[in-house]
């Protein structure tokens, strides 16, 4: 197993911040948008620095969804921040419509997915968002694992044309992806070669896979471990051609079994490369309230939870 | 007659629980809690017809709607002190396992919610729905709703306004506590909420101010008169003027402590400034 090493831990949203200032500089046809959460998204500094270009919108999300549209309208290129949730469920049918069906440049950047924003609470913890968003046609659907590679996202989707969902986090994790990486849209990375087991995981998840790794080496097994940041288009060539060699399959996210990335990746399998396949990601319930530790524990999202499904998924083959 | 300084004892004492409840986990939404202490502690001890054996229906009950559901600490005291559920049970507030959520939730069974919010907007709906519902079963209790200025933002809040003139739900009083802060700054910079008072009675309103949403006998005053106006085809709504982070002057009239908790030190000082009526849980 390939060693892992991070020196600090930070918010996934940080990266977005600043990935969004970088981008606001060297290209002023972007804009921001906010829905009455410019701390929690990070977006003060683009705020500060071209306030011409930064509109707040007060907790108005649908709102500020058609103005994103509108935007577009003319050449501009809309950052819309709010927490994962209200970017949306809330909001789903003005994306649909506005943006997705429209074939609109909006970048819809969501904070606080998935169960670790912690304390707030269900309300809040949107697990269902990656399936709305990834149902919906033209959508591109990415969930980076870090801040390096959410502050290269955010630059990448930028450049990109055509509507994207970016999904990022509240809670520090460890900083383990090179700073200068570029972001390939739609390209899955390689970060253990192994013939055992493919793991597949996104975002959070990530980190959990590589310490799952680290366990599954010392007993022996000898996981491939992919970063699948970009959910929708998916790089079915990148997991055809792992589990070509390792016929057995894990995935691993922080959202619903339903709809996730579990869900896109046994679509592909079923119907070009059927495999035994695990899935570590929250079992058809909401989440609650608690320290993003103990959640990850309690709904099954933890190393031992990856390296648990290895052990199942080794049997079946 | 209300005994006003009973009310206002009982106040204090929710004051402290929120503050030591948000401190206990280090999360959770302080400012507006204790700015609404007063209009919650008069609804449940005082103006609201409604029995602490929780029943989901609540026929021939008055029934509370808490659509700003972040301010959740003020409404478990207040549950947990007129007897829905143990007070000790506060102290598990936002922790793993605990009925009392981040945001109020049916999920969980907490005795005295209806329905989950914290997602902003949505309680004006279902309030009126619930209020559709009584008028069916022939029930003549009333439904009370709480909403943020902030929230009045949301568009879902201006649809439910119009459908209850449309449909004359006159068993309904909605209260906006006005005290002009959300997450970001005043509302005056976030998004102006514009003349409220004309925007209300646009939509068909019965509108009633309430310049001093801390003052204990105003607010029982306040009610009583909107219950009066009950009954007569038309909604009722309060703007209630509240100071966020009422009784604690360093989280006073900003929005600073809007979703923030005290350190150890800061909840010294906070209690310092609540009188301990009914013995901390
Ligand atoms: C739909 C939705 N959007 C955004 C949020 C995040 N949020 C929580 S409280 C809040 C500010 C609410 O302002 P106000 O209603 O005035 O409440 P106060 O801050 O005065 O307690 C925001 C934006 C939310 N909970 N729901
Ligand atoms: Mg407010």
């Amino acid at each position: 197993m390939k060693k892992f090493t991070y020196t600090e831990k930070k918010d996934t949203r940080s990266g977005f911040g600043v990935g969004l200032l970088e981008a606001g500089r060297s290209n002023p046809r972007v804009v921001g948008l906010c829905a009455d959460l410019i701390g929690s998204l990070k977006m003060g500094d683009f705020k500060k620095e071209f306030p011409e270009r930064f509109f707040q919108v007060g907790i108005a999300e649908a709102n500020m969804m058609g103005l994103a549209a509108g935007l577009t309208i003319g050449g501009k290129i809309p950052f819309t921040g709010t927490f994962a949730n209200f970017s949306t469920g809330r909001v789903y049918d003005q994306i649909r419509q506005s943006i997705a069906y429209s074939g609109k440049n909006v970048k819809i950047c969501a904070s606080h997915a998935g169960i670790t924003l912690g304390e707030d609470g269900a309300t809040h913890q949107i697990l269902e968002d990656i399936g709305m968003m990834r149902m919906l046609p033209h959508m591109t659907v990415i969930n980076p694992c870090d801040f390096n590679q959410t502050k290269a996202a955010t630059l990448a989707i930028a450049e990109h044309v055509g509507p994207v969902y970016l999904r990022f986090g509240r809670p520090a994790v460890p900083v383990f992806t090179p700073a200068d990486q570029k972001f390939e849209i739609g390209k899955a990375l390689l970060l253990n070669e192994g013939s055992d087991v493919s793991i597949f995981a996104t975002g959070h998840l990530v980190w959990e896979a590589i310490e799952a790794g680290e366990k599954l080496a010392e007993a022996g097994i000898d996981a491939e471990i992919i970063n699948i940041h970009t959910i929708k288009p998916l790089d079915e060539e990148a997991i055809l051609d792992s589990v070509s060699k390792t016929r057995c399959v894990v995935t691993a996210e922080e959202h619903q079994r339903n709809g996730g990335l579990g869900d896109a990746i046994a679509q592909l399998l079923a119907r070009k490369a059927p495999a035994p396949m695990e899935m570590v990601a929250v079992n058809d319930s909401f989440g609650e309230s608690g320290k993003p530790a103990e959640l990850m524990k309690k709904y099954g999202l933890s190393s031992e939870n990856i390296v648990e499904a290895v052990q199942n998924v080794l049997k079946r083959k | 007659m209300p005994d006003i300084n009973k009310l206002k004892q009982i106040a204090s004492q929710v004051r402290r629980d929120i503050v030591r409840m948000v401190h206990g986990v280090q999360s959770g939404h302080p400012g507006g809690s204790l700015g609404c202490t007063e209009f919650l502690v008069a609804l449940y001890f005082e103006l609201m017809e409604h029995r602490s054996e929780f029943n989901m229906d609540g026929q021939g009950e008055d029934l509370f709607f808490l659509s700003n559901g972040h301010i959740s600490p003020v409404w478990y005291s207040v549950l947990a002190r007129s007897g829905y559920f143990p007070v000790e049970e506060l102290a598990t507030f936002r922790k793993i396992n605990s009925r009392l959520q981040g945001h109020p939730a049916t999920e969980e069974g907490l005795p005295g919610i209806r329905v989950a919010s914290g997602s902003l907007g949505q309680g004006l709906s279902v309030a009126l729905g619930a209020a559709l519902s009584k008028k069916l079963n022939n029930d003549d209790k009333l439904i009370y709703s709480l909403h943020g200025d902030g929230e009045l933002q949301e568009g879902q809040i201006w649809e439910a306004a119009m459908f209850a003139a449309h449909h004359k739900v006159d068993n309904i009083i909605s209260v906006v506590d006005w005290n002009g802060q959300q997450i970001d700054g005043p509302t005056l910079e976030v998004m102006h909420l514009g003349d409220l008072r004309a925007k209300w009675e646009a939509f068909g309103w019965e509108v009633i101010d309430l310049p001093d949403g801390n003052d204990m006998e105003a607010v029982v005053n306040s009610v009583r008169y909107a219950q009066t106006l009950t009954g007569k085809g038309k909604p009722i709504l309060i703007l209630m003027v509240t100071a966020m982070g009422k009784g604690v002057d360093f989280m006073e009239g900003t929005h600073k402590w809007h979703g923030i908790a005290p350190n150890d030190e800061q909840l010294e000082q906070a209690l310092a400034q609540l009188e301990e009526t009914l013995g901390d849980y």
